[in-house]
């Protein structure tokens, strides 16, 4: 357990004085992020497994502005949203000590538990989770069990930290991710209207999906605005729903890093990483390959321009009738 | 007790769809959910529906009244009541219990008539469980999963689904189906062995201590930070809830007037129960321990001990953080420290 | 928007200050004749247009929803355009990925000078949302 023990050293040599990492749940899956304060507390609760899906880069929003120096496990992926976020002067960098993470891929909680029926706890044995449930023992194969981002990994490569666990990984340009934003292009209007219908609709306006985004990190959301009227909790209407997430994928437009958590959470499996694919697909072939948070210096599409840009009357999102 | 083969249920559905509008948990998308039965519509694989039945009873939106307005004169529309029978078929055992506890908020004076309305025209089939997931913990409030109430109750066997009338309701309903005559005696088998399953289920619960006297130390315990700290502040417990009732009411200004609607709340929403001094519950902590003050201690202490939680686990399995009742009670209860 | 018993489009023309409105203005006073379904909403400048904004009108009822400002390399702030020229662009791409009909939203560019181009694009984006009929894709029912 490398990352335990570094938790516990970095605390007991007095270099930071709290660790933002994972505690143990009920069971093998329900990690809850937690800031831990002593060496005892993280002996006695923390965890680091495949399970620790949830980007803790959010937290140190509100953790880097506290006294002390708060140190932080961080997975390729969530490397990426905070070093966006320390882009955006959100995350204080001097008060957060960064620790890399290699990661081969977590698991998506409800795709083992459909896996492994009446689950309770689960050890990892070389690519196969060896699954203790109420009903008796069962291997389910790590692979097939994956969290969708982590099946098409955009990158394995941990881009800030002040120190590192193990090996960094690469960027993987073989990427499949934007596949599925494909084949929904190939699709006729209608059918992509269906397809966006018949997901949408599911919604239940729970703000999940918001509220966990690296990338959604306004003081006041406009859409907890009562003057504005767009406060609307539930979906009144199915204009709401789209109304909803077309602007929480715009307003994140370039500064998504396309860490998945969105659709993680998402209590309805509504795919909406497609919508912010969408969006980074199309200024990566519009306006230049981009990826957000991947450096601390380069200007995010959005706020850049070319004399030369193409004019809106060009835009497409997919096949025409 | 009647019967009929696990292979003859599309036309058990087809018979319960000619006597009032069927609603049963389907797959919609990989998704379950209580669903409007027509032909091909199927019960679903999965223990439980993501959405509560709640939702056929007090539904997430709803009109309350309509304002039109024309030269100076305003025209008060008031919304329909649910004036027509409909059955649900499949409600859990805990979902059931739901209804109990949402019936002392909604017919209490002054009554809520549109969830009245629902509820009387509603048979309610319940389908026992066998095969409870870990997340299950309706043992800690005495619900007896394998024998759920309800006007008919059901129980889903290997090779046949066996049907119980509890009610008048139940009696009629059940006279109007081409059911086969069966006996207790089948069941006694399966019901045995998902007593013993149930008694296994990992999560067990001590609530012994959420009691009114101690709502203050409870009220005040230092645990509510720690337990709070990861919150994103997001309604997903409480929209998936069987027992959450909170609700906001609103205007919306249409072409020619306004509707008046009612929408489901979340006390985890940093404007809920917003006023014009601002925020009673200013941060995530207050709002957090809103939530599980009520269901384990408010709530008890104004009906008679009933915990406003039921045990489906719907909490459990879709926090985005795993933060759950489980772990707050367990927290406060002592057992485990913060 | 019913007129006589017949559907005729309803368009919101978002224009900026400090050219399409004025633009508009000289359409009127050069007796060119646009349609009556334009309902011009003047902004200070074309990248003050919130995506908000768009969604709304089609909510509330509009039928098409078209941006004016002023030609790239004349915007009143120097860049204002360039920016909203990458946001509809990526915008536009969006609705269509939803299926929302491409041909519902439309930027131009029309100077202060160019009233007879108003009155043309004007004229050309109306009959062109007749054509496509009524919004049904992002309405909002309760606002029919």
């Amino acid at each position: 357990m490398q990352v335990k023990e570094k938790a516990i050293e970095l605390l007991s040599s007095g270099k930071v004085s709290r660790v933002l990492g994972w505690k143990q749940g009920e069971f093998c899956y329900d990690l809850t992020p937690a800031v831990f304060e002593s060496a005892e507390e993280v002996e006695r609760s923390f965890v680091f497994s495949p399970l620790a899906g949830a980007n803790l880069a959010k937290y140190l929003i509100a953790e880097s502005r506290k006294e002390g120096v708060v140190a932080a496990f961080l997975k390729p992926c969530d490397s990426y949203s905070v070093l966006q976020l320390c882009k955006e002067h959100r995350i204080r960098r001097e008060n957060v000590y960064l620790v890399g993470v290699p990661c081969e891929g977590t698991v998506d909680p409800d795709l083992l538990r459909e896996n492994a029926k009446g689950l309770t706890a689960v050890r990892e044995a070389g690519g196969t989770l060896v699954c203790d449930t109420l009903y008796g023992e069962k291997r389910v194969d790590l692979s097939a069990v994956l969290l969708e981002r982590c099946k098409v990994c955009k990158s394995k490569k941990i881009v800030v930290f002040d120190e590192l666990l193990g090996e960094n990984g690469e960027e993987n340009p073989q990427s499949t991710r934007f596949a599925a934003v494909e084949e929904i292009e190939n699709l006729t209007p209608e059918e992509r209207y269906a397809f966006w219908q018949k997901e949408l609709s599911r919604c239940i306006r729970c703000n999940a999906c918001r509220n966990v985004c690296p990338a959604c990190s306004c003081e006041t959301c406009v859409f907890d605005n009562a003057k504005l009227g767009t406060d609307n909790k539930a979906p009144a209407s199915r204009f709401e729903e789209q109304y909803f997430h077309i602007i929480r994928a715009f307003h994140v437009a370039g500064r998504c890093t396309d860490c998945g958590e969105c659709s993680r959470v998402c209590p309805q499996k509504i795919p909406l990483h497609l919508l912010n694919r969408k969006f980074i697909r199309d200024m990566n072939t519009l306006y230049g390959q981009y990826q957000a948070g991947a450096d601390e210096e380069s200007l995010p599409p959005m706020l850049d321009f070319r004399m030369d840009d193409c004019e809106p009357s060009a835009a497409r999102g997919g096949k025409q009738a | 007790m009647k019967k009929i083969e696990k292979a003859r249920l599309p036309e058990l559905f087809a018979a319960l769809n000619e006597t009032a509008a069927l609603y049963l948990p389907a797959d919609r998308d990989g998704v379950a959910a209580f669903t409007r039965w027509q032909e091909g519509v199927t019960l679903t694989e999965k223990l439980n529906t993501v959405r509560s039945a709640k939702d056929l009873f007090f539904p997430q939106v709803e009109t309350l009244a309509n304002f039109k307005t024309q030269g100076g004169t305003i025209e008060i529309e008031d919304a329909a009541r649910q004036d027509e029978d409909f059955i649900v078929f499949g409600v859990r055992a805990c979902d059931l219990r739901s209804f109990e506890i949402l019936d002392r908020v909604f017919l209490a004076e002054p009554q809520d008539t549109f969830y009245k309305a629902r509820r009387e025209h509603a048979a309610i089939i319940t389908l026992a469980c066998n095969a409870p997931e870990e997340t299950c913990f309706c043992t800690a409030f005495s619900i007896d999963a394998a024998d759920p109430q309800g006007d008919v109750t059901a129980f889903l066997t290997d090779t046949a689904l066996c049907l119980r009338a509890n009610t008048e309701k139940g009696e009629n309903l059940l006279a109007k189906l081409p059911l086969s005559d069966g006996a207790e005696s089948e069941i006694a088998a399966w019901q045995k062995q998902a007593r013993e399953t149930l008694e296994k289920l990992p999560i067990q619960l001590d609530l012994s201590g959420f009691t009114g006297e101690r709502m203050m130390e409870l009220f005040n315990h230092p645990a509510w930070q720690p337990l709070s700290e990861a919150c994103l502040g997001c309604g997903t417990c409480t929209f998936v809830c069987p027992t959450c009732q909170c609700y906001d009411v609103k205007d919306f200004k249409t072409k020619d007037g306004v509707q008046r609607f009612r929408c489901w709340d979340s006390c985890m929403y940093s404007d809920f129960t917003m006023m014009s001094a601002g925020q009673p519950r200013p941060t995530q902590k207050e709002r957090f321990r809103q939530r599980f003050m009520h269901k384990l201690v408010y709530y008890p202490m104004n009906n008679e001990g009933i915990f406003s939680c039921v045990g489906c686990g719907r909490c459990l399995q879709k926090c985005p953080i795993h933060m759950n009742i489980v772990k707050v009670a367990k927290t406060l209860g002592g057992e485990r420290d913060a | 928007m019913q007129v006589n018993g017949a559907w005729q489009p309803t368009i919101v023309a978002f224009c900026c200050n400090w050219c399409s409105y004025a633009g508009a203005d000289l359409t009127g006073t050069n007796r060119l004749a646009y349609p009556a379904n334009v309902k011009i909403i003047r902004i200070p400048c074309s990248c003050r247009l919130n995506p908000l904004f768009i969604l709304r009108a089609f909510g509330r009822g509009a039928d098409g929803v078209i941006l004016c400002g002023c030609h790239p390399g004349d915007c009143h702030y120097t860049t204002g355009n360039y920016y909203a020229r990458r946001r509809m662009t990526l915008l536009f791409s969006m609705l269509d990925f939803l299926g929302i009909e491409r041909e519902r939203t439309r930027v131009e560019w029309v100077s202060a000078a160019e009233g007879a181009k108003f009155a043309a694009v004007m004229n050309d984006f109306v009959r062109q949302i007749t054509v496509l009929g009524e919004n049904k894709r992002l309405e909002d029912f309760r606002c029919k």
